[in-house]
């Protein structure tokens, strides 16, 4: 160990011992984001061999079938699963936020003691695998089930049809997997809460959307911002749920993703639909950042 | 928008039989107060006394259990704060730290729905009136704690409302400066002509702002009445120590007086009661090497305690504080009389203990 007693901390010093301190992290960085994302870059520019194998043949090919040429002519259907995944994973970033507000709202006005009862009633579905999860959907979805029911007398589905696969199903199993990232953020602003502006507010005869804006959207903006990125990121991305409740017609980016490593074996092609999928949540971040400013605190 | 236009501001404020519960407690007993227009009133008492909640209950931030309030001759009791012409300046400014001081102050405006041009001419009025114009684009993290203050101030009197209220505003400033704010209050209040309520634990704020004060204790107010009434004949011995010092002296009656454990002393008139407490403030009680005609004591000087303008004596038997007006200085275990002039004795009131 190296002490510092009495020596003069100069920036020097500082940054070598900073540097020194930031070297594991910086080693794994390199190690699992940027070397495999390096690994992607190339992959994403060669060409699959007749049995799946790489060629290490240079080759912009994968990148103009995401975009829809093919040998038969322009087709939208990359694109389209693509853009679907965008919209996917932004309602159910919405919905989640929505749905947050009240919950937080909720458990914050609850006494001391129950808070934690309420909290981990949100956490409980993290402790249970999410593949479980989506099954469990399927149980409660089933044709047997009050939800199909109603949804049969309602004239919704045929009678004796399960709630499932389809875009709702899709967009409930997203939604229940992932409530509690948008929550537990939002909840430790909630809690916070310097309710002397609401009152301010009120008192400057503001309406209740005002209130809302001016008074409660600002200050809860650090946990909603992360328990915004924490459900847009890995939404884009999520393939289980679709895969289970959303069939085949419903495919998003992650299932593509998922058949191009696994069943296709055409490595190069995933790779370039990576790409696309990282481009993406860049751009949708970019523009949340943007926006986010605009009302963020200062 | 109409009726927002027509301000005026002769408006005051009754409140009649407000009682207001927490659970159990009772946080306000049966208040009842008058604000005259105009007037520059304070509710003063210690933390927990009911002053708070009965300004909040007038903003409309918090509902009455009973009672009424109203400005002007208009019932407000049921109104939602949004619905009041009454605007607070809270103890901890409460500023939007999103908006710049010009959009702090133009809130109550925007909330309205006024005019951008309408607004620009409101806000920058006041913003020169409060010596703000500079700071209009900063945000509030960016201002000290008077200038925050100011701007607190500027976005509630923008709103022209009928009754300003003003909860604890200077609890966050430093004693210079809060010293120097008072005095501005003051000034801008007579000004604007304007009806304010000022919600406050310093006895010395309470003095310089008010034209009437109310002092309270445990959810009643216990004394009502302009500065100089309280301060020189206050109601109970909790008035008299709360609005600066007394010497609170046990006494029971004795003919033409009361008898204490200094002797007898002559009072101007007769208690009510048989056994209870007279007071006197320490700068009343004149100090001499000569027996006075009436009331004197002999006393030796304890201790001394230099003031600035003055020294504070304390002097045996008793303990007395007597505050002398000149400089001399007086060297402690010298015998000097005291002189309780039976016009300076205060006979207090004091409920049954």
């Amino acid at each position: 160990m190296i002490t510092w007693y009495g020596e003069l901390t100069t920036r020097k010093r500082l940054l070598k011992r900073g540097s020194l301190l930031l070297l594991p992290g910086m080693l794994w960085l390199m190690l699992f984001l940027v070397l495999p994302g390096l690994v992607l870059v190339v992959v994403s520019v060669i060409t699959r061999g007749a049995y799946g194998q790489l060629e290490w043949v240079f080759t912009l090919e994968n990148y103009k079938r995401l975009a829809g040429f093919t040998l038969f002519g322009w087709t939208p259907d990359y694109l389209m699963i693509l853009w679907r995944s965008v919209v996917v994973a932004f309602v159910t970033t919405l919905v989640s936020v929505i749905l947050s507000y009240p919950l937080c709202f909720f458990i914050a006005a609850r006494p001391e003691r129950s808070r934690y009862m309420w909290l981990t009633l949100v956490i409980i579905p993290f402790w249970t695998n999410m593949v479980i999860r989506a099954y469990a959907w399927f149980l409660i979805l089933a044709p047997e089930m009050p939800f199909a029911r109603l949804a049969a007398v309602l004239g919704f589905i045929p009678d004796g049809a399960p709630l499932y696969p389809n875009a709702f199903a899709v967009y409930l199993g997203m939604v229940s997997m992932f409530l509690p990232f948008v929550t537990l953020p939002l909840y430790a602003s909630v809690e916070r809460l310097d309710w002397s502006l609401v009152e301010a507010a009120q008192d400057l005869y503001a309406s209740r959307i005002r209130v809302l804006t001016q008074a409660i959207l600002p200050q809860t903006m650090p946990g909603l911002s992360v328990g915004i990125i924490l459900t847009f990121v890995p939404a884009m991305g999520m393939f289980v749920v679709p895969d289970l409740l959303g069939g085949a017609k419903y495919m998003l980016v992650g299932n593509l993703i998922q058949q191009q490593f696994g069943t296709s074996r055409d490595w190069p092609f995933g790779a370039a639909i990576s790409m696309g999928l990282m481009v993406l949540t860049m751009i949708g971040l970019q523009i949340y950042r943007r926006k986010g400013k605009e009302i963020e605190v200062v | 928008m109409n009726q927002n236009q027509n301000f005026t501001t002769d408006k005051g404020l009754t409140a009649k039989h407000i009682c207001k519960y927490f659970g159990e407690v009772k946080a306000l007993d049966d208040v009842t107060l008058n604000v005259a227009p105009g007037e520059f009133f304070t509710l003063l008492g210690p933390s927990g006394c009911g002053k708070t909640t009965l300004l909040r209950i007038i903003a409309g931030l918090e509902l009455a259990d009973s009672g009424q309030i109203f400005t002007g001759g208009k019932d407000i009791t049921r109104l939602p704060a949004i619905k009041r012409q009454v605007n607070t300046v809270f103890q901890s400014y409460a500023l939007f730290p999103h908006l710049t001081v010009y959009e702090n102050v133009a809130f109550g405006l925007r909330s309205r729905k006024f005019h951008d041009a309408e607004i620009k001419k409101r806000v920058n009025r006041r913003l020169e009136m409060l010596d703000l114009s500079s700071m209009a684009q900063r945000h509030p993290h960016q201002l000290s704690g008077g200038q925050k203050q100011r701007v607190a101030l500027a976005r509630a009197l923008v709103n022209e409302p009928d009754v300003l209220l003003l909860d604890e505003p200077m609890s966050a400033l430093d004693a210079r400066l809060r010293a120097q704010v008072q005095e501005d209050l003051r000034r801008l209040q007579r000004k604007l002509g304007r009806t304010f309520i000022l919600v406050t634990h310093d006895q010395a704020e309470a003095l310089v702002c008010s034209d009437r004060l109310a002092v309270m204790r445990q959810g009643r107010i216990v004394q009502c009445g302009t500065p100089e009434e309280v301060y020189d004949d206050p109601r109970d011995s909790f008035v008299a120590k709360f609005l600066g010092a007394a010497n609170l002296i046990p006494c029971t009656k004795a003919p033409g007086g009361v008898q204490t454990a200094f002797g007898f002393l002559a009072l101007e008139k007769d208690p009510s009661w048989q056994e209870g407490t007279v007071a006197i403030r320490p700068e009343w009680i004149g100090i001499g090497d000569k027996e006075p005609e009436r009331n004197g004591i002999r006393a030796r000087v304890t201790e001394i305690v230099y003031r600035g303008s003055n020294f504070d004596l304390w002097l045996e038997p008793g303990p007395l504080r007597v505050r002398t007006s000149s400089y001399r200085r007086i060297d402690p275990g010298r015998e000097v009389w005291l002189e309780l002039a039976p016009k300076e004795l205060v006979i207090l009131e004091d409920e049954a203990r």
